[in-house]
């Protein structure tokens, strides 16, 4: 078999799509493979998260993405991506669109995470009381390690310096 | 003992998912916003007043090749989806490797961490450095309530993802990487084959990593990474030594005869390559064959496609490039010395 494409070289990768039903089939060389960019599987794809969008959009089916007063569908006010459209491709247009599906991304983040609270890292500028806070956990996680490894010297410092912060929050 | 338990452990990879306020995600931004993204981002990292600045090196999608962005998805230090993006996807390299900060990939920014071995807490705060050099000139989107705020709500929260590549050819031998499987993604844990999910594990190479990112904190999300991870090591080394203690001939066998494939073999298909490979790398951990595991993964990554045809430094077709790849990899595997 010819390559559909150049017609020249042998089929050698053989594409099935199924798109709503219809099959659309492409038998192509190794060099029109990769032009047209079908052959990322021949390598390496260690850290290729797989893909969730199919598995998102199934989570995604009973959320309406209504505005429930205007009777309109939801749309994000910055970028104009509409909630429907989120649904199609999985992702989010900016980040203001988690404010303006807010009602309905709450319950999915739940669903996909089993909470909707951030624990974690927070930056510097958004910082205040709350990040004193975090990093005081993480100087009380470096110093039971530096007791661990008997590492005495940075942990009398690192006491010090959560003493220091503990004092900060405290004003 | 192995370095860094790598009998099992090839790498610890630490991904934190970032966005700048005020700029629409990649997915559908305008080409003046993507490259707006990228100058941030150089002169946040080359324009800082850190040692850092020096240590990082350009790489434009645009004026890369194919082969040579193919190249960097090969040694994991882009994504497949990065390398794809020739309108305005960018990375910044570290020289050593270790690090790469990938831009307009799915989010505005990527920090990636590998390191050989199980490092995921050493992975975690060199990538935590360069997020607090990177944030001090610029201004991520954050909520205080769900934290920072990405392309994909899978990652919204700590936008962390910690992975860690295993072998595990005694597990998969034995039949119980199934159960395993199974058992881990009751706890928001994945483990994977790494052509994806269902697929068999080319290699038996599987990644280890967390799919909740949000309402656990970074240091929560390692630990149940890594302690899942340690709990596989176990089982593949208990397997291992079973497995070796109740059939050494033909476990001897078949890694002498995987070692025999790739010391004399004159074509090879990389799919072929990474079969033997899992037997070789067994046979050398099991002390069965004098081969540094160190080598073999090293060569793992050199044998790939498009590092195969840089290293011979011409373009090949696959036929030609599975003669190549049987070349070098017979020249290599007999070296004495390392690679």
């Amino acid at each position: 078999m010819m390559c559909d494409k150049c017609k020249i070289r042998p089929a050698t990768v053989h594409y099935t799509q199924i798109v709503n039903g219809v099959k659309t089939e492409m038998h192509l060389c190794q060099q029109c493979a990769a032009e047209e960019g079908l052959l990322n599987t021949e390598v390496f794809p260690t850290f290729t998260p797989f893909s969730v969008q199919n598995l998102l959009s199934g989570l995604m089916d009973f959320l309406p993405g209504i505005d429930e007063f205007t009777k309109q569908p939801l749309k994000c006010s910055y970028c104009g991506m509409t909630y429907e459209d989120f649904k199609k491709i999985g992702r989010l247009g900016c980040s203001h669109c988690y404010n303006a599906f807010s009602e309905e991304l709450n319950p999915l983040m739940r669903r996909i995470h089993g909470s909707t609270e951030h624990r974690g890292k927070i930056p510097k500028k958004a910082g205040g009381k709350m990040r004193v806070k975090r990093e005081i956990e993480e100087l009380k996680y470096q110093l039971e390690k530096a007791i661990k490894e008997e590492a005495y010297e940075k942990a009398a410092e690192l006491r010090d310096k959560i003493r220091e912060l503990e004092k900060e929050l405290g004003k | 003992m192995f370095r860094y338990d790598n009998d099992v452990v090839l790498s610890s990879r630490i991904r934190l998912a970032r966005n700048i306020k005020d700029i629409p995600f990649p997915s559908v931004m305008t080409e003046e916003q993507g490259q707006k993204v990228i100058d941030l981002v150089k002169k946040a990292i080359l324009g800082s007043n850190t040692i850092l600045s020096t240590q990082f090196v350009e790489y434009d999608m645009k004026r890369l090749s194919p082969i040579d962005r193919q190249s960097l998805v090969e040694k994991h230090l882009i994504s497949p989806d990065l390398s794809q993006n020739t309108k305005n996807g960018y990375a910044l390299i570290k020289n050593d490797n270790t690090v790469s900060i990938m831009v307009n990939e799915e989010d505005h920014l990527r920090i990636q961490c590998i390191l050989e071995g199980l490092r995921l807490n050493e992975s975690w705060d060199i990538a935590d450095k360069i997020d607090d050099l990177i944030e001090e000139t610029i201004d991520y989107a954050y909520d205080e309530k769900i934290g920072y705020l990405t392309s994909c709500p899978t990652n919204v929260g700590t936008g962390i993802r910690a992975s860690v590549m295993v072998h595990l050819p005694a597990l998969t031998i034995t039949g119980q990487i199934s159960n395993i499987l199974n058992s881990v993604s009751k706890i928001g844990i994945a483990v994977r084959g790494i052509y994806g999910e269902g697929t068999q594990a080319l290699g038996d190479i599987y990644q280890i990593s967390n799919q909740i990112t949000l309402g656990q904190s970074e240091r929560e999300i390692i630990e149940n990474v890594e302690g899942v991870a340690r709990q596989i090591i176990f089982s593949e080394r208990k397997a291992r030594e079973d497995l070796y203690n109740k059939q050494k001939i033909q476990i001897e066998d078949r890694v002498g005869r995987a070692f025999g494939i790739l010391s004399h073999a004159k074509v090879m298909s990389t799919k072929e390559y990474m079969t033997l490979m899992s037997d070789v790398r067994l046979g050398a951990v099991l002390g069965i064959l004098d081969v540094e595991i160190q080598k073999i993964d090293k060569l793992t990554t050199s044998i790939q496609p498009a590092n195969l045809q840089k290293i011979y430094g011409m373009q090949l077709d696959p036929y030609n490039r599975d003669i190549k790849r049987a070349e070098y990899v017979v020249r290599q595997i007999n070296k004495k010395d390392n690679l």
